[in-house]
């Protein structure tokens, strides 16, 4: 029996650190841990207490957004601390809270989405296509090309492009337009929601069943049911 | 056997494996299947609850000693209030935000904490959709069977039927807000199976449902301009001399200071539980998923329901290890891709509820079939590439775009290779006891999305929990703001505190531990 068919598998399967070290500089200052583990880890392992930082540690919510260097490269790249595993040499920090301004906005107010653009966020036709904003993005959208696509209007393929941004942000400082790209895509795509999309006519339906009573008499037969009877029914549809 | 060779035999299998299906168990051979292996038969990390209105039921340990615990909050705390509000949400998740918005549409002055930042949440990270009865083959009566059935019938019937009933609707609102769902080529949502439900139900966006619902309701909480307090816990909340609630002691996580707040109505929307690490399981959960609420409301006097029962996700990641306990969406399996032990065999229907599909894994592992990682972690296969074969090539490109990120970070290829999954500490089904309006046995205290208990039974559908933040977060918020336009100024006191701490006394429970927890102490002191 291949030793993958032991049966000492317990349920508590504790973090197994590999014994293997490295040394890595967090904001400036080297540290001593283990391979493999991720930048978030890392500074729990240094020793250092993180609020502003941590959110989800799955990769979707863009809290932990962070500058790092490998070893002897001069370019800093940005990532998802809870998303990276550090290595030897790497050195990185946290990217601050970063003042973009964001516009507000009542969507359902607006009459044309597509110019009021430029009302809202008069610097996104300003790119200068230096390109710093897709390069710093950790989620490999083309951010550049999507500034363009809103500035040009093209709300569908905006909201296609940034389905994957996790807003955090990364964006934005690199911008020499002081364009926050992420909360100009949020803009476009929300209202390609609004405006610019079909109302589904199965779902008015569906509510307009529900509000007629439609479903009452099913209702009742199945309220009506012991625990063992509803296990073994379906209900009847419209 | 190295990984690779493992790995091999899942290729190998792929093809036979296709053309057998695998039956789905009867209710006596899931029960027993449950029984044996599901982590919440365990009896040794189960221990009654000392005192409070729970005393004497059983929870998991660490469940137990928070409850049981200390107040942060002196007792002579200077009750002065730095805010007064009509509505105090805590919690910045999906049903802390659709709270939020709800009361402040209905006119009220309402205040949001978090301890995070706004929208950090489990919320931003459910892949899976939202179930919602939409299709014309399908009916709310259907939705609330299939739910029923995967809660093992210890659902609450009431909180059920409201769920399912006002899912249309909660589809609509968030339509109307921009949110894009994935459509039919008609304009039609488009909807996929999930899990333990008899008809395809699941509304998404791509597999980042969670994301985009939370991107729109963050703008839109910014663009209502609520005020915000982020980096703020609740760790005590206020009552008046009727046991009412009126409020609650903050704590700011930047300065460490008190912030006192005067709310006519307080709204706990602080999630779930994943970062107590319950039997020393992993999690899917954010940073801040420490049960705060569950202990807010039990030191006011509020029982808790169904607080023996958790969910233990199917699919959570065990290698590589930066992956641990990360969720593998379910949707992998809703499209067909299989489970596979360590001999290249299937061992269970995969669109069995995600209980049966965990004790399955759990089986597997504990009686020998499972596959060992580098680092000794024990695991079984989810045959990813099958997709694509069954699908057509680029399948799990256009519909898993965050999963194939998600592992080609760590140089891993989901299209040419299977991923090892384990299962994860994902969901708290039970909680703080409600009605209807997710109005707690308390006076104006509301309890929204995960927090609260009776409306999963004892295992939670996929899909229903976006559902649940939406619907309950629009009856706290809606009643709440109502509610308040008719309520007096009221006096905020500590007397709860003041008689839960001489009922730990009289039970000669010091346990030492200060809760709520707020944050995991991840730090190497």
């Amino acid at each position: 029996m291949p030793d993958t068919l032991n049966k000492k598998n317990t349920l508590d399967q504790k973090e197994s650190l590999q014994p293997k070290m490295v040394t890595v500089e967090i904001e400036g200052k080297p540290f001593q841990v283990p391979a493999g583990i991720t930048l978030i880890k890392a500074l729990w392992y240094a020793g250092q207490d993180v609020i502003r930082g941590v959110g989800c540690l799955g990769g979707f919510c863009g809290a932990c957004a962070t500058y790092y260097r490998t070893k002897d490269d001069p370019k800093v790249k940005t990532c998802l601390a809870c998303s990276m595993a550090v290595e030897d040499g790497m050195s990185f920090s946290f990217m601050p809270a970063f003042p973009a301004r964001k516009a507000t906005y009542n969507l359902l107010e607006l009459k044309d989405p597509k110019q009021d653009l430029f009302t809202l966020y008069p610097e996104a036709p300003l790119c200068r296509n230096c390109n710093a904003c897709t390069e710093a993005c950790p989620q490999h959208i083309d951010v550049r090309e999507g500034v363009w696509k809103a500035v040009f209007g093209d709300f569908k393929a905006v909201s296609e492009m940034f389905m994957d941004c996790v807003m955090c942000g990364m964006c934005a400082p690199v911008c020499i337009a002081d364009i926050a790209p992420n909360l100009v895509a949020l803009y476009a795509s929300r209202a390609q929601g609004v405006h610019f999309t079909e109302k589904p006519e199965g779902l008015a339906t569906r509510i307009q069943e529900i509000t007629d009573g439609r479903f009452q008499q099913e209702w009742d037969r199945i309220l009506k049911l012991s625990d063992e009877e509803l296990q073994n029914t379906t209900a009847a549809t419209t | 056997m190295e990984l690779t060779d493992q790995r091999n035999l899942v290729h190998q299998t792929r093809d036979a494996r296709r053309s057998k299906s695998f039956p789905k168990l009867s209710p006596a051979e899931r029960d027993s299947l449950i029984k044996k292996h599901h982590p919440d038969h365990r009896a040794h990390a189960y221990r009654p609850i000392i005192f409070g209105p729970n005393a004497g039921q059983s929870t998991v340990t660490e469940v137990a000693t928070l409850l049981e615990g200390e107040s942060p909050v002196p007792a002579d705390l200077d009750l002065t209030p730095a805010y007064s509000v009509d509505v105090l949400v805590v919690g910045g998740g999906g049903a802390g935000c659709a709270s939020a918005l709800h009361a402040h549409a209905q006119g009220a002055n309402v205040l949001l904490a978090t301890k995070l930042r706004l929208g950090d949440s489990n919320s931003v990270m459910a892949q899976g959709g939202m179930q919602i009865a939409v299709a014309s083959d399908d009916s709310p009566v259907q939705h609330f069977l299939d739910t029923l059935k995967g809660g093992h019938m210890k659902n609450d019937h009431q909180l059920l039927k409201v769920m399912v009933e006002e899912g249309p609707s909660i589809a609509k609102w968030l339509l109307e807000l921009g949110v894009l769902f994935d459509r039919d080529a008609d304009g039609n949502l488009h909807v996929k199976k999930g899990g333990g439900s008899s008809k395809a139900r699941l509304l998404t966006c791509s597999d980042y449902t969670g994301l985009e619902i939370m991107r729109v309701l963050k703008d839109e909480v910014l663009n209502k301009k609520i005020p915000l307090l982020e980096f703020v816990a609740a760790v005590e909340l206020l009552s008046d001399a009727k046991g009412a609630c009126t409020g609650a002691v903050l704590k700011d996580l930047d300065n460490n200071r008190f912030i006192v707040v005067a709310a006519k109505t307080v709204i706990l929307a602080t999630g779930g539980i994943g970062r107590l690490h319950i039997q020393g399981f992993p999690t899917s959960n954010h940073f801040g998923a420490t049960g705060d609420a569950l202990v807010l409301a039990y030191r006011l006097g509020v029982p808790l329901v169904q607080i023996d029962t958790f969910q233990y996700h199917p699919s959570g990641g065990v290698y590589p290890e930066q992956l641990v306990g990360a969720l593998v969406t379910e949707g992998i399996r809703s499209e067909g891709g299989h489970l596979v032990n360590a001999k290249g065999e299937r061992f269970v229907n995969e669109l069995d509820t995600r209980d049966v599909v965990s004790s399955s894994i759990i089986r597997e592992c504990e009686e020998g079939r499972g596959v060992r990682t580098p680092s000794g972690r024990v695991g079984v296969w989810l045959d990813t590439p099958l997709l694509d074969v069954e699908h057509g090539p680029g399948t799990l490109d256009k519909h898993f775009p965050a999963m194939v990120r998600q592992y080609e970070r760590y140089q891993v290829d989901i299209r040419k290779d299977p991923v090892l999954i384990y299962p994860t500490l994902h969901y708290q089904n039970g909680g703080v006891k409600i009605d209807v309006n997710g109005e707690t046995p308390v006076a104006n205290l509301f309890v929204a999305g995960e927090a609260s208990g009776g409306l999963h039974g004892r295992n939670r559908l996929m899909g229903n929990s976006l559902l649940d933040l939406m619907v309950f977060g629009k009856r706290t918020g809606t009643l709440a703001a109502e509610r308040s336009k008719s309520l007096p100024k009221s006096s905020l006191t500590l007397d709860h505190l003041k008689r839960f701490r001489a009922e730990a006394k009289r039970h000669h429970v010091s346990a030492g531990i200060i809760s709520p927890m707020v944050l995991p102490a991840y730090t190497n002191k």
